[in-house]
């Protein structure tokens, strides 16, 4: 559901009931039933961010998605490295930012990609350069959170995952199930199925079963949904439900245009038939874009925000002030900020910030003098 | 090329000059009948290619290791293992004795560091072996050959280029055995990343001096020279396999059946599982068996009697010195 309609049904619905006498519904009404619609207001010029990774081996469509997925092309560059160059390539973190606009509203859309993981002929660890950038940007959020001038604090924790298991296997392989119980806890794992053109209706049910249960009998603790509020339409309860069911998703990724059944739609064209990405009954690329972008973004950010980010900060400050007793040392009532990892850029821009307030505070400091003096004569 | 005599009966000469040597076809055709023919293929890829699917659709019949085997759910083993399969089969009066080596777990794990070993292992055991009963003082008539003919190597169609993975296993088994590279599961290719996959994966082989089936270094003649070129232009050939009939245009046809459209196994326009069959079973199967018995056994062959060990000790795989001089 578009977020404009969403918040004009919520004032509808505070508003509805209290249809009395027009003079009682002056009496009652405060206003402040508007305070959604000025929330929103205020949010459309500020504009929203959104942080997304993606990980899995290499040929698994990943690039390809992201493009459909939010339109864009960010991936035009790229050069592909054959075998030899791969045989000593490590995992690299590398992020895209592209700023979306539609309607009014702007997205600052950052991907976070992983090119090298699960390549090589030994793979032992190899997320660990990712859950060690997932906590690095724990632990810059966490020391602007808590540092004095809190103004320009840049979000950039990693607010969802996309994991691509590939179609080819049976369920999940070793490198799969140690990679999202590495990564469950500090971040939101969305699994999915990628290339899932080669597989058959039957044959993508039984993988999602296989997936599915193999995810429980791990442990590993996936995105889950949120319960729908009870006062919720059927059909939207019926739709939640078809969601919840339907994961991992299945997805096919398309940059290019195809005539399908006269009309033009993204898809790929093969000798035997066409595949339609939007098309409901080819994948599950619309209800994944549905979740990730129209109804779910919000509680992506919310959920690393309130449970993954305040895990990371709980644990850290347990470890400072365990460190700290053993060190002896008194005990502060402000905890240290842990070691800042050298981030160059992060470091420059705030440094820029900082003296660009001091220019403006110098500024302001000249004219309260000027005005000052002005008075005096 | 040797001189080649014919004798043709003239018009009006009767029977002077017809010898009769080539009746000596006909009498070799009829022994192989009687005695039948052995091939021994290996498929090695990782888990969910497609492999015992493929080895069905090539043979027409279940003979995999998978459909011998009852499973429930297939499990990625923690280490490799090697399982064979034999079965005889029939068509036309000629018999076969097909053996299908299986090697689960290859590449599944996390680290495969050396998940070639074990192959290489049983490869030059098969080798041994041949060789223990041809170097015995009484020789069975016909030594049973389990050396494997054909290694059918599964590529994953991620469409880019070939992984680390595959070039180690490539390069080190294409000394020892006929590797014949596919890519698996190709409908999820379409013909223009095909194209560019194969042209990658040509590029990476030569770049590697890989020498896949069927090598250029044993082309017997022109004529040979020029058969083979045209296939070395089309490998890796992109597969499909299937096990599953479908209804096509009032015919029914091995297929996959999706939403948007039935993939027919058989349809060279579809994917290449027939020119695949046609190399391995319909044209080239004496030269590839040919190639192992007197290429690639006579090396290893050469190379065990030039040792001064005795061949007791070392029934099961070349001693470690050995095993690392012949690797790059």
């Amino acid at each position: 559901m578009d977020a404009i309609m969403l918040q004009e049904k919520l004032v509808e619905r505070l508003l509805c009931p209290r249809v009395r006498t027009s003079r009682q519904k002056e009496k009652q009404y405060v206003g402040f039933a508007t305070l959604p619609n000025q929330v929103h207001r205020k949010s459309v010029k500020k504009g929203f961010d959104f942080t997304l990774m993606v990980a899995g081996e290499s040929g698994m469509g990943k690039s390809t998605l992201v493009n459909s997925l939010f339109l864009t092309d960010l991936y035009k560059d790229r050069k592909l490295l054959n075998a030899e160059e791969r045989i000593n390539q490590t995992v690299e973190i590398i992020k895209h930012t592209v700023d979306i606009e539609e309607k009014g509203v702007k997205l600052k859309l950052t991907i976070v990609d992983t090119p090298g993981f699960g390549d090589a002929v030994n793979n032992n660890e190899c997320w660990k350069p990712i859950t060690d950038y997932i906590d690095q940007q724990f632990e810059q959020y966490f020391r602007d959170e808590s540092g004095l001038n809190r103004k320009n604090i840049q979000d950039n924790r990693v607010h969802c995952c996309l994991y691509f298991i590939p179609p080819f296997g049976h369920g999940l392989r070793p490198v799969d199930v140690e990679f999202m119980k590495a990564l469950h806890e500090k971040v939101n794992v969305v699994p999915l199925i990628a290339k899932a053109d080669c597989l058959t209706p039957s044959e993508i049910k039984k993988l999602k079963d296989r997936v599915r249960d193999e995810i429980e009998r791990f442990g590993i603790k996936v995105y889950q949904f949120p319960e729908c509020d009870s006062d919720e339409d059927e059909e939207f309860k019926q739709l939640d439900k078809e969601l919840k069911e339907c994961c991992p998703f299945a997805v096919i990724g398309s940059n290019t245009v195809v005539e399908a059944r006269g009309q033009r739609v993204r898809g790929r064209l093969y000798p035997w038939g066409i595949v339609e990405v939007e098309n409901q009954s080819h994948c599950d690329f619309v209800k994944l874009r549905n979740i990730l972008i129209r109804s779910h973004m919000h509680d992506l950010k919310d959920v690393t925000c309130d449970m993954h980010y305040e895990n990371y900060r709980a644990q850290c400050i347990q470890d400072m002030t365990s460190k700290l007793t053993q060190d002896n040392r008194m005990e502060s009532p402000i905890p240290m900020l842990p070691q800042s990892t050298p981030d160059v850029e992060t470091d420059r821009l705030i440094k820029m910030k900082d003296e660009e307030l001091a220019r403006m505070q110098e500024m302001l400091n000249k004219m309260q003098q000027q005005i000052h003096d002005g008075k005096d004569q | 090329t040797p001189h080649s005599c014919k004798t043709v009966p003239g018009p009006g000469m009767g029977d002077f000059s017809y010898v009769g040597i080539d009746a000596i076809l006909e009498q070799m055709r009829r022994k192989a009948m009687k005695q039948g023919f052995e091939l021994n293929i290996m498929v090695v890829g990782q888990s969910g290619l497609g492999k015992s699917t493929l080895m069905n659709t090539l043979f027409k019949s279940k003979v995999s290791r998978k459909s011998v085997q009852a499973t429930s759910q297939e499990k990625i083993p923690k280490t490799i293992h090697i399982k064979s399969v034999s079965h005889d089969i029939e068509e036309k009066g000629v018999r076969m004795k097909l053996t299908v080596i299986d090697t689960p777990g290859f590449g599944d794990q996390i680290n495969n560091e050396n998940c070639w070993q074990p192959i290489m292992k049983f490869i030059n055991a098969q080798y041994e072996q041949y060789l223990q009963e041809e170097i015995n003082i009484n020789r069975k008539k016909r030594i049973p050959d389990s050396r494997v003919h054909c290694c059918i190597y599964f590529i994953p169609p991620t469409g880019h280029c070939l992984r680390p993975l595959d070039v180690e296993f490539m390069r080190r088994l294409s000394k020892v055995v006929n590797i014949v590279p596919v890519i698996a599961k190709a409908d999820t290719l379409t013909l223009e990343e095909r194209d560019f996959f194969k042209q990658k994966i040509r590029e990476e082989l030569r770049a590697n001096g890989i020498d896949v089936y069927p090598q250029k270094e044993f082309d017997e003649d022109a004529e040979d020279r020029m058969i083979n070129d045209k296939i070395r232009e089309m490998i890796p050939f992109a597969v499909v396999g299937s096990d599953q009939e479908y209804q096509v245009n009032g015919r029914r046809l091995l297929g996959r059946k999706t939403k948007w459209g039935t993939i027919e196994v058989e349809n060279i326009a579809h994917c290449e599982f027939a020119y695949l069959r046609d190399l391995l079973i319909r044209t080239h199967m004496e030269n590839i068996k040919d190639i192992t018995s007197s290429i690639h056994y006579e090396v290893y062959r050469v190379r065990r009697l030039n040792e001064n060990n005795t061949a007791v000790a070392h029934a099961n795989g070349l001693p470690q010195h050995h095993m690392t001089s012949h690797e790059m």
